[in-house]
């Protein structure tokens, strides 16, 4: 991992006003920004572990843990949680062993809960990757997830 | 710009421009709610319960935030205001504990304040309450998050003001928290247990464990003093319940420390109730101490003394003051053995500080800090070489990053990162031992680039044309090879000190017990003298001591050549003043210093010694053994203390004394300033002040002494003092008084220097060695045991404090 960090560095000054483009290379280098990355971002920056912690678990687009290869983002918005949102969200921590924020073991979903994402009509609403599914129930959610699994392992023709 | 007038709720009111409506209504007395406002904080606007009406403005305004405008008319109580406030503590409540019954804070909370005030007793939004476990890691203070309304004030503390950076804002929305990196404890974070957090939360989620159970706020008195730690000073306010210190919190109203304080002053004095307190005098009898009365202790004493006195002759007697003694204590304590015939008084923690010493008085004459703590804070540049402030007088780190946030260029110089490296702009890595070649090269460049200041060195100072002769000798590629650091670097910190209106240095190296040091101190005094920073506001040379009083004591003339005020013992004009004043000859002989009689071992002179609060035992690391055998040689040996220590157990006799917050007194800081500290609680059992101590003996010795109190023994001192003439403790009640301060209508002295030197011109010193001055790591890995030395007291109160359990790993 030094290397990787010494290579996003190379390219900055070490000020702290570059913390955020210095995470979102150092995101982009290693897929995530592991504890060890963020200490190394503080030392570079020079600013405090607990600021450069803050800022990464603030933005929704810094991931502390490894993400998965597919990402599920099951709406929580007002829509969507009326019409059940939180038990499909329920069955989905089932189905994957997952909490919320959480990749599975085989490294195949992480999981997100997301503010509304603009498609009520459909609600509950949840998009995995690009894809969009709607009107789902439990058993519904349930088995397009693992329909996408099949399909993925497959040969990833999605 | 013209002042801007406006009115708020009916009155007129006139500001200066750039001030905030709340800032306003302050001055008129009118009392706007806030929670995330902090006048040391830039204001972040968070919390809207200061909201205001001001007519024509559609919506309401933070008044925090807000600037007061021409003609504005501000309603800070209006029905809207109210409503809107109203809301802001409901949704407030809506997700917060309310358990007042228990929590530490009732009574001094603001959210139940304000509820109050408001009418707000429950919330029509029924929230979700968080339920995060307290974190109550460590020895200091519990961190209950569920109480936590997410103001922000501990997080700009911890940043901006500590520097420590121990925490920040996590996530967002409803899970948004305040804590550590990592979600980790605090006891694994950076924290340093500063305890501003604590003081400055205006809820109940951060409680001093100190205080868990032990009172409700209007069950406590407050007394103000003085902490005994280090040579800053900090004012504290001691709770006391039922005679006993419950807390501790930082004075905001004085101008030493302004409401901050450190681990020390916040978590240190728990001491005072160890099982270790020396409680009643003691006599050693056959190997054992057996207590006795006071009289026995102090017949026995006056016998023994006597003897001595007779056989060997007075200056076989001697006397040891620590920095820790009040003023009143130490002037005394002089008084007495002097009284007995001999000069042999000696404070032996201030030979640590001997280099930083004597290289003042070599420059200017006179050996003090030569402006305020205070000043740093407005200071345009500031040269920290040979110091880690933020662990020796974390008071000054604070200052330091206030001057950096009010813009003024750092320069570090030190081989390992500091307290104060991530603030630097200047970070100047420099070999191990090249500190002063790296402050000649400072000199050089500034010389070069004609950036000194020449009508100051025309005008006060002499040795110019030598100083600019020896510094023009080494090329700057010379000082890049020495120094390690390349000349661009060089010049950019040349250019950032010179450049700077007002420039200040801050080094400890001084308070390392070598000799070498001297040589940096004479170089730094050069660099200030060059650039004409001496002699005015926020600049000179900061070279502040450890201990509390070593200042005071060594004003006090717990010296063996000199009587208060540093004068001379050898001057017939003095010794008369004095014995006129005491009734007593004065031997015209300087006395032995401490240095010279704990080394002498078995061929020792002195047979009787007189040790204040001093456990040289420990004290000195490899000269223990050497120590021991001289205490052993003695034929009596008096130990007034408030613990057991090593040296005590040596004694003869034990007399029991009172601690800090057990006396009223006097201790003079590092920058001069004579500060009142009061008693808070009785000494245990039957201790008692060390200066009534002192004075009790004087009579079984034969001496006529009355006293009726400490500002007795001030009043007096004062009268033979010049420095300190104009005090007295009615004087020194609020902000204390920097000497010099030679009359009653006085002001005291902030800055040094204005207009002349005490030896009259300023002198630059030729320090041409380009290598022999250890930098600070250096010393702390090689004479480890030396710098110990000079905090020995402390390590005796400390080890006997929760705060001993504090242990900084070393990487920062
Ligand atoms: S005690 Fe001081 S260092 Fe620790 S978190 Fe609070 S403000 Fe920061
Ligand atoms: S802990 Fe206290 S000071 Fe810190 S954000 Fe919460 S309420 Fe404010
Ligand atoms: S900085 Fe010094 S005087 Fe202030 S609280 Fe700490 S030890 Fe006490
Ligand atoms: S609330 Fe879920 S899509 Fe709008
Ligand atoms: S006090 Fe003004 S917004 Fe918080």
């Amino acid at each position: 991992m030094e290397e990787q960090l010494n290579s996003v560095f190379a390219s900055y000054q070490g000020e702290k006003s570059e913390l955020i483009p210095v995470l979102q290379d150092v995101q982009e280098e290693l897929g995530y920004l592991p504890e060890e990355a963020i200490r190394e971002v503080a030392r570079f920056v020079r600013l405090p572990e607990a600021k450069v912690f803050g800022v990464a678990t603030f933005y929704a687009r810094f991931h502390l843990h490894p993400r998965g290869e597919h990402i599920i983002r099951l709406c929580c918005g007002t829509a969507c949680h009326v019409r059940g949102a939180s038990k499909v969200a329920d069955r989905v921590k089932d189905v994957l062993s997952v909490g919320v924020g959480e990749t599975t073991e085989d490294m195949k979903f992480t999981y997100e809960e997301v503010a509304c994402i603009g498609a009520c009509g459909l609600a509950p609403v949840m998009t995995i990757d690009d894809k969009t599914f709607g009107k789902l129930d439990p058993d519904k959610t349930e088995k397009t997830i693992k329909k996408f699994g099949e399909d993925s392992s497959e040969g990833g023709e999605a | 710009m013209s002042a801007i007038e406006l009115t708020i709720d009916g009155k007129k009111i006139e500001v200066e421009p750039g001030t905030t409506i709340l800032e306003a209504a302050r001055q008129l007395g009118i009392d706007i709610p806030t929670f995330c406002y902090d006048p040391e904080l830039p204001s972040n606007g968070a919390c809207r319960i200061c909201v205001v009406e001001v007519e024509k403005a559609r919506a309401l305004v933070a008044s925090c935030v807000a600037p007061a405008g021409s003609d504005m008319v501000v309603h800070t109580a209006s029905e809207r205001v109210i409503n809107a406030r109203r809301a802001i503590l409901s949704l407030l409540v809506a997700n917060h504990p309310l358990d007042c019954i228990t929590c530490e804070k009732t009574g001094e909370c603001k959210l139940q304040d304000y509820c109050y005030r408001y009418g707000v007793a429950d919330s029509e939004f029924s929230g979700e309450v968080k339920e995060l476990s307290d974190d109550d890691s460590n020895a200091f203070f519990v961190r209950d998050m569920n109480k936590c309304i997410l103001c922000g004030i501990c997080v700009g503390k911890c940043q901006d003001v500590i520097g420590a950076g121990a925490i920040d804002f996590t996530k967002r929305g409803f899970v948004a928290n305040v804590g550590p990196a990592f979600e980790d404890s605090i006891e694994d974070s950076t924290c340093v247990f500063c305890g501003l957090c604590i003081d400055s939360c205006p809820v109940g989620a951060l409680i001093p464990k100190y205080s868990l159970g032990k009172g409700r706020p209007w069950e406590i008195t407050k007394t103000r003093a003085v902490c005994p730690y280090c040579s800053i000073g900090c004012n504290v306010n001691l709770h006391v319940k039922a005679n006993e210190v419950i807390g501790v919190t930082p004075v905001e109203t004085n101008p030493v420390n302004r409401g901050h304080l450190c681990i020390k002053g916040k978590f240190g004095w728990d001491y005072l109730k160890s099982g270790d307190r020396l409680t009643r005098p003691l006599i050693k009898s056959n190997g054992v101490f057996l207590e006795v009365s006071w009289e026995e202790a102090l017949a026995l004493i006056a016998d023994n003394i006597d003897e001595v006195k007779t056989r060997y002759g007075s200056d076989a007697i001697m006397g040891l003051c620590s920095p820790k003694t009040t003023n009143e204590e130490s002037y005394l304590f002089q008084k007495l053995i002097r009284s007995l015939g001999t000069n042999n008084v000696d404070s032996y923690t201030r030979h640590c500080h001997a280099p930083a010493v004597d290289g003042m008085m070599e420059a200017f004459g006179s050996a003090a800090m030569t402006n305020s703590i205070e000043e740093l804070s407005d200071t345009g540049a500031i040269l920290v070489v040979a110091a880690d402030p933020a662990e020796s007088h974390p008071v000054i780190s604070y200052r330091v990053r206030e001057a950096v946030r009010n813009g003024a260029q750092l320069i570090v110089a030190d081989p390992e990162p500091i307290g104060l490296t991530d603030l630097a702009q200047h970070y100047l890595p420099l070999y191990e031992g090249s500190a002063v070649a790296l402050v000649n090269a400072m000199a050089y460049i500034i010389i070069e680039e004609g950036l000194q200041d020449q009508a100051f060195i025309d005008k006060r100072t002499e040795g110019y044309a030598a100083f600019k002769a020896a510094v023009s000798k080494y090329s700057i590629q010379d000082a890049a090879e020495v120094t390690g650091i390349g000349e661009e670097e060089l010049r950019s910190a040349a250019r950032a000190y010179a450049g700077a209106e007002k420039a200040a240095i801050i080094s400890t190296v001084g308070a390392n017990y070598s000799a070498a040091g001297g040589g940096l101190v004479l170089a730094l005094a050069n660099l200030a003298l060059l650039t004409g920073n001496l002699g005015k506001e926020s600049a000179g040379l900061y070279l502040p001591y450890g201990e509390n009083n070593l200042q005071g004591v060594s004003d006090m003339g717990a010296l063996p050549a000199v009587l208060s005020g540093y004068q001379l013992v050898k001057e017939k004009a003095v010794r008369d003043k004095f014995s006129r004043s005491w009734k007593t000859e004065i031997n015209q002989n300087a006395g032995l210093s401490a240095a010279e009689v704990f080394t002498s071992g078995e061929n020792s002179a002195i047979k009787a010694l007189y040790i204040l609060d001093e456990n040289p035992v420990t004290c000195i690391g490899e000269e223990n053994v050497e120590t021991v055998q001289f205490l052993a040689n003695l034929d009596f040996l008096i130990v007034q203390d408030i613990f057991m220590t090593e040296t005590a157990a040596l004694a003869d006799v034990i007399l029991p004394a009172a601690a800090f917050a057990e006396q009223e007194g006097t201790y003079t800081n590092t920058e001069r300033r004579v500060q009142l500290t009061r008693q808070a609680v009785n000494p245990p059992g039957e201790a008692f002040p060390g200066w009534a101590i002192i004075a009790e003996l004087a009579g079984w010795l034969g001496f006529e002494w009355i006293y009726d109190g400490p500002s007795d023994v001030f009043d007096e001192m004062t009268s033979l003092t010049p420095q300190y003439a104009g005090m007295s403790y009615e004087r020194l009640k609020t902000r204390g008084l920097q000497w010099p301060c030679p009359s009653e209508d006085h002001p005291g002295t902030a800055v040094l220097y204005e207009g002349r030197f005490s030896r009259g011109l300023g002198l630059f010193t030729v320090v041409d060695d380009q290598t022999a001055v250890p930098s600070r790591t250096e010393i702390s890995v090689s004479s480890a045991a030396a710098y110990h030395a000079c905090q020995c007291q402390s390590d005796s109160m400390s080890k006997r404090s929760v705060i001993n359990n504090f242990k900084r790993d070393s990487g920062r």
